[in-house]
């Protein structure tokens, strides 16, 4: 058993269950007990889908199971096919149902229900959410577009879009995004799946020259089926941040065949000035934590330390099926990759590594918010506030102009950061009212609870320095005159240097000694 | 599947069974850990439970949060280890963590009762382990068991069932209100009962889990929710006596609930009548200000809480909406009957559920007003149907008198903002288009 308080991932099924609500026509019929279908308001509440999702579960009691559970399966199959005349029917099993061992797809064979059934094996408690919306899809390409013939003649720059689908973070406006700037190019998007598929749609993905995987985590399965069967090859650069939608353009456009020097859209990218306009010089070397899917933290990583400057302080992902990709990335900015489902975990890492800012995912917002530091979501899992209504892609140009913005947002601006290293008694405009818009309700009292959390020493800090360093009061009184957001930085750096060289008590001297020893 | 349609005047029902668009019994623990403030939570499950408790709790997990679920993987079902060792290292983790909980709740899910997992067994002998440290019990919240609030009422069973074990001491309770309502509405009704002179009353759940209340022969209760059938046999298994009302929803509600601890215990009626005067006419008149918006109006419950009947003898009486059907997951006759009675002939009563029928009833009856589950609502609202989600009614303070207009408002609420944006789309097309 594990002691879980928080999952970044929900069970297998629910991958399942995003990729059936992703396409049209296909319908999923889950063996499942009552009370399951509160995934449904994963999709009609957090994405704020208009219509239940194309589930059927066949919510089982307990009074059932004295029965033949295997019966209520096939009674809910034959009516859902009945009811929603799908295309295509998904049958499987969630963790509770995987105990019963009813085999759904055994069922569903001898049901002989009219329309193509694909049944889903997902290891309830082996795998988790992303693994099984990776299977589901691998498993609707291989029936559908497995048996198809690769046409003669296939047009160059024509390609399909793998790997977007319902809860997805942002995935609505990246794709909208990237088949913009593909048309721009000269690229023909043939077949954009899961999101907004129909299974004759994956019949049609040979008929593509080659595939885009814009999520790994859910496409790459599938892509490499089709680079198997047909010799279809695949792009899996992920164009999120302005250099990565360069790369990601050439890649394509050679793919396709097209000369690299014309890379439209970009005269939409104001990301790549901002960052180089004064007023971001600020920015330099800010320590950021990155955590989130694997796709995500990574590009974040390449886009913090090249673009804006940031120092990446830690990466990490929870996603283990991506565990090496994330270690080369984390190799490339000299941390060591978290790689870990654990939120405690992630806590700890924060703590011990202070970031000035964190990227993460919803968990991160609750770590952050505890440890009253700046941050911003980059990655599922999300709430609703991450299905926004606006336009807001990650990917491409415009998609870094929305990541610029969202990831200053909540850094205190330059001249206040300014005024507060030279002004520290200001009664309203102090240390502990941090930047305006994070904190609407009353700053001052909450911030006096939380006393710099990053200030007092770390509950789960891994290496502290010994106990009995102790500092002056004038030592004391100096550091408390280093910005908040860089103060626990300071106090651990100087701790270390006073271990290190045995001085004791900390004076004011050996704070400015160790400053000058590890400059910032 | 189901019965043909039948009016509340006779006893029978719609029975449905096909697939049920409901909660399980875990999901109580969002409340549950709040309101019993040292208490810990603990679901021996699988990943599905802990992605549901922190889906169905959205924004207020914590990082600390009072629950959390004891996961189970692979090994734990090939026999490759032993359950309960395994149980007992993250029991030992857990408290190593949180020293402050005194009693800690071990909560049955389906993937634990399917392979019979001997969680009483394990409640004791971690009882026994702890000692004078947390006092540790379990009760089932398993979807295929219990639906939505009756993971309350399996939790608050486990609380009786554990306190002659336990030895409270003390008197005997005159007075045990059951069922977990809000603070505030707690605090009004100790003041209203202190009036009438009956005092000594104790809540269950407490807001604290060592201030339990001793129970025994001579110890009256009465449930402040409908949704308490284990409760009550656990209470009787005691020896106490149920005071029989109908529940505190609205002023008729409320009144008709403290007339019952009222008579019970012998309080005049002029004192009765002099204590509640005036917070009734206060409930009158705050659910008089929405009266205009749902009379008349046609409404129709899905089953969620076991509430439904008393919301729907409340809307109808009070209100003056016409109720269609009401759902509710499960029916306590004895409980439920005064509700029941009080309805209108003509209403349609279902237990239980088959969505897509039940859905199709919904629609064919073209309701103004729909109380459904948020997997339904907004669908619902695509189709330009009005709908108000039912699981507020388990957040928010809504029994007794104070807070009877706050009641009416959440049925107006979704008519009043329907109203308010149509208007607006009307007025701004008025300007674009002169």
């Amino acid at each position: 058993m594990k002691l879980t308080m928080w999952t970044y991932e929900g069970p297998p099924h629910v991958g399942a269950m995003r990729i059936a609500a992703s396409m049209q026509g296909v319908h999923y019929v889950l063996h499942s007990p009552q009370g399951d279908t509160y995934a449904d308001l994963l999709f009609t509440m957090i994405e704020r889908r208009a219509s239940r999702p194309p589930v059927t579960y066949t919510t089982f009691q307990a009074r059932d199971l004295s029965g033949s559970t295997a019966d209520v399966f096939k009674t809910a199959c034959r009516d859902a096919v009945q009811r929603f005349r799908p295309d295509a029917l998904l049958v499987g099993a969630s963790c509770t149902a995987e105990l019963l061992q009813d085999d759904p797809a055994g069922l569903a064979r001898t049901l002989n229900v009219g329309v193509p059934v694909v049944p889903l094996e997902l290891p309830s408690y082996q795998k988790k959410e992303n693994w099984g919306a990776s299977e589901t899809f691998y498993r609707l390409v291989r029936n559908f577009a497995g048996g198809c013939e690769r046409p003669q003649h296939v047009a160059p720059n024509s390609c399909n879009i793998l790997g977007p689908s319902a809860l997805g973070f942002r995935n609505r406006d990246d794709v909208t995004e990237i088949t913009r700037l593909l048309a721009a190019n000269g690229i023909d998007v043939r077949v954009v799946a899961p999101l907004g598929a129909t299974v004759e749609d994956l019949a049609r993905l040979p008929e593509a020259a080659f595939n885009i995987v814009l999520y790994p985590e859910i496409g790459d399965a599938a892509a490499r089926f089709l680079k198997k069967t047909f010799g279809m090859p695949f792009v899996s650069t992920v164009p999120i941040g302005v250099g990565a939608t360069r790369i990601f353009l050439a890649e394509v456009r050679a793919l396709a065949g097209l000369s690299n020097d014309v890379l439209a859209g970009e005269d939409e990218d104001r990301a790549t000035w901002y960052s180089r306009s004064v007023d971001s010089n600020y920015l330099t070397n800010k320590r950021v934590f990155i955590f989130g899917d694997a796709t995500h933290a990574i590009a974040a990583a390449r886009i913090a330390a090249r673009e804006l400057g940031f120092k990446v302080c830690g990466l990490g992902t929870y996603m283990r099926e991506f565990a090496r990709e994330v270690r080369e990335a984390a190799e490339e900015f000299g941390v060591e990759a978290l790689i870990s489902d654990d939120h405690l975990d992630v806590e700890a890492a924060i703590v011990e590594a202070r970031p000035e800012l964190v990227l993460g995912t919803q968990m991160e917002r609750h770590i952050a918010k505890r440890l009253r530091v700046p941050c911003a979501v980059i990655s599922a899992p999300v709430h609703v506030q991450d299905f926004p209504a606006r336009y807001s892609p990650q990917m491409g140009f415009e998609g870094a102009n929305v990541i610029f913005d969202s990831w200053v947002h909540p850094l205190m601006m330059g001249l206040e950061e300014h005024l507060l290293q030279m002004f520290r008694d200001d009664f309203e405009f102090n240390d502990r009212a941090q930047a305006s818009h994070l904190h609407a309700h009353a700053p001052a009292a909450v911030a006096a609870t939380a006393e710099d959390a990053f200030d007092s020493e770390p509950l789960l800090s891994a290496d502290q320095p010994p106990a009995d360093l102790s500092w002056t009061p004038d030592a004391e009184r100096e550091l408390k005159k280093i910005p908040f957001f860089v103060r626990g930085k300071a106090r651990r750096n100087t701790e270390l240097f006073a271990a290190r060289k045995g001085i004791r008590p900390i004076t004011v001297e050996t704070l400015y000694d160790a400053k000058a020893h590890f400059a910032r | 599947m189901n019965q043909s349609l039948v009016s509340c005047g006779s006893t029978s029902t719609i029975r449905q069974r096909g697939q049920h668009e409901v909660f399980c019994g875990l999901t109580s623990i969002i409340w549950l850990h709040r309101k019993v403030q040292d208490a810990f939570f603990l679901v021996v499950g699988s990943r599905t439970c802990a992605h549901l408790i922190q889906s169905a709790a959205g924004v207020m997990i914590f990082s600390e949060p009072r629950f959390a679920t004891a996961i189970m993987e692979e090994r734990d079902l090939a026999g490759m280890v032993d359950m309960h060792d395994e149980l007992d290292r993250e029991v030992a983790r857990l408290l190593e963590r949180r020293p402050d909980i005194r009693m800690l709740v071990l909560v049955g899910s389906c993937p634990s009762e399917v392979i019979k997992f001997d969680l009483k067994r394990a409640a004791e002998r971690l009882d026994r382990k702890y000692g004078a440290g947390p006092r540790v019990l379990c009760y089932s919240g398993s979807g295929i068991e219990t639906t939505f609030t009756q993971g309350e009422d399996n939790f608050l069973a486990a609380v009786v069932q554990d306190q002659p074990r336990n030895g409270a001491t003390g008197k005997v309770a005159k007075l045990v209100v059951a069922g977990a309502v809000a603070d505030v509405v707690e605090d009004q009704i100790t003041r209203l009962l202190a009036e009438m002179g009956v005092d000594d009353v104790v809540f269950l759940p407490g807001r604290n889990s060592d201030r339990l209340p001793r129970i025994g022969a001579g110890s009256r209760y009465i449930l402040a929710q409908p949704y308490l059938g284990s409760t009550a046999a656990a209470l009787e298994g005691l020896g106490a006596t149920r005071i029989n009302a109908i529940f505190p929803l609205g002023e008729e509600g409320t009144t008709a609930w403290l007339k019952a601890i009222a008579d019970s215990f012998g309080v005049s009626p002029a004192r009765f009548a002099t204590v509640t005067e005036a917070p009734r006419r206060r409930a009158l008149e705050a659910t008089a200000h929405y009266r205009r918006l749902i009379e008349g109006k046609r409404i129709f419950l899905f089953p969620d809480s076991q509430l439904e009947p008393s919301l729907a003898r409340y809307l109808s009486r009070e209100l003056c909406a016409d109720i269609i059907e009401v759902g509710s997951p499960y029916l306590h006759r004895e409980h439920v009957a005064g509700e029941l009675a009080m309805l209108p002939p003509g209403v349609s009563i279902s237990e239980g559920q088959d969505v897509e029928v039940q859905i199709d009833r919904c629609r064919a009856a073209a309701p103004d007003l729909v109380v459904c589950g948020m997997g339904l609502a907004n669908p619902f609202e695509a189709e330009g149907i009005v709908t108000k989600w039912s699981i507020e009614f388990a957040f928010t303070p809504i029994h007794g008198y104070e807070q009877a207009g706050d009641l009416a408002e959440l049925f107006a609420r979704p008519l009043m903002r329907k109203a308010l944006i149509a208007d607006g789309q009307a007025s701004s097309r008025r300007r674009i288009a002169p």
